[in-house]
């Protein structure tokens, strides 16, 4: 262990608190899980395979948009007003699987999304499609940024820190606050893909 | 993995590690990662007919400076929780490589070849770059010492 290591921990006066499950920042258990779907979304674009592609990608696209809504529309301000030990506790169970199951339904779903439009001619320019799917584009663009640049990271560098034998609380508020903020606004930007991929696939 | 033992004497003495400040590596990646993004919808937008380059390139080109510049603060910092951010690093890494791997699976597959396959390439490996370095310096920046030694 090196001297920094040796310096991590926060300040004394916030105790450990309760003892606490141990937390595995990624759940092994659910990575033959992500493979089996990282296969199966490869075969079915190596195939452009019409049943699969819209499989991966409505199944992905649904829980993808449903679960960015009720976390940040709904877990997110209720967990904000919650006693900062409970938000914890909430937290060392909730993330982890954010960890391995929000990437692997982003993947699913963009990949084969892009596959199906283009089998689909949806891409082509003349295509009255073509213009909702570069919107739609933008829109993922944005949310990928903030799930990537700020979410993510922020929801990783939580679970490092309550592994910790006495977390820091200020960076825990700190960084929950910033993956509460971020859920609730890519929350509010899959009201936009709703719309619009619904538009798309009325046309 | 196991929990990381701390030495209950320094615990005593430390204060927050949220009160360090740190020269602005994860705003320069997340630059990069959004200027990669919007480089990548450009050229996605033209499929599956050929791309104008002019812009991507300048894109990927601005936005490779910032990772670069982004890699250059961060080699910088002292003290640092290396150990921690290259553990994070690497598994990222990993996962990253395999995403842009499949992004750029789904280019070959529509048959894009030449400059613009390169290009795609490019902002993939700065993508695949990008996002572990953000994730690993948020995670090692809080396992750093609270105060630089100046």
């Amino acid at each position: 262990m090196t001297d920094v290591e040796r310096m991590q921990a926060g300040p004394a006066d916030l105790a450990p608190g309760p003892a606490r499950a141990q937390i595995q920042v990624v759940p092994l258990r659910g990575l033959p899980v992500v493979a089996a779907v990282v296969v199966f979304v490869i075969a079915s674009i190596a195939g452009n395979w019409l049943w699969a592609l819209t499989f991966c990608h409505v199944v992905g696209g649904g829980l993808w948009t449903a679960i960015d809504l009720f976390v940040g529309l709904i877990i997110g301000p209720i967990l904000a007003r919650l006693p900062e030990a409970a938000r914890a506790e909430f937290a060392a169970r909730f993330m982890p699987k954010m960890v391995l199951l929000m990437p692997t339904l982003v993947l699913m779903t963009l990949a084969a999304g892009f596959q199906l439009a283009l089998r689909e001619g949806n891409l082509a320019p003349s295509n009255p499609n073509h213009a909702w799917l570069i919107v739609s584009y933008c829109i993922v663009g944005v949310m990928a940024v903030i799930a990537l640049g700020v979410l993510e990271p922020a929801n990783i560098a939580v679970l490092v820190e309550m592994r910790k034998t006495t977390p820091d609380r200020a960076v825990i508020a700190l960084l929950m606050r910033r993956f509460l903020y971020t859920a609730g606004i890519t929350g509010v930007m899959q009201v936009a893909t709703l719309i619009i991929m619904t538009r798309v696939a009325s046309q | 993995m196991n929990a990381e033992p701390v030495s209950a004497g320094l615990v005593t003495a430390a204060p927050s590690a949220v009160g360090r400040r740190f020269p602005p590596v994860a705003e320069l990646a997340i630059g990069s990662l959004a200027l990669v993004v919007i480089g990548g919808i450009l050229m996605a937008s033209y499929v599956p007919r050929r791309p104008p380059l002019g812009v991507p390139a300048v894109l990927t080109a601005v936005s490779a400076a910032l990772v670069l510049t982004s890699v250059f603060l961060l080699s910088r910092l002292q003290p640092f929780a290396w150990s921690r951010f290259f553990l994070v690093f690497r598994w990222a890494l990993l996962a990253y490589v395999i995403s842009a791997g499949m992004i750029g699976f789904a280019f070959v597959r529509d048959h894009t070849r030449g400059a613009p396959l390169a290009l795609v390439a490019v902002m993939l490996v700065i993508f695949a770059l990008d996002v572990p370095v953000i994730i690993a310096f948020t995670v090692a920046r809080y396992s750093s010492p609270p105060h630089s030694p100046d």
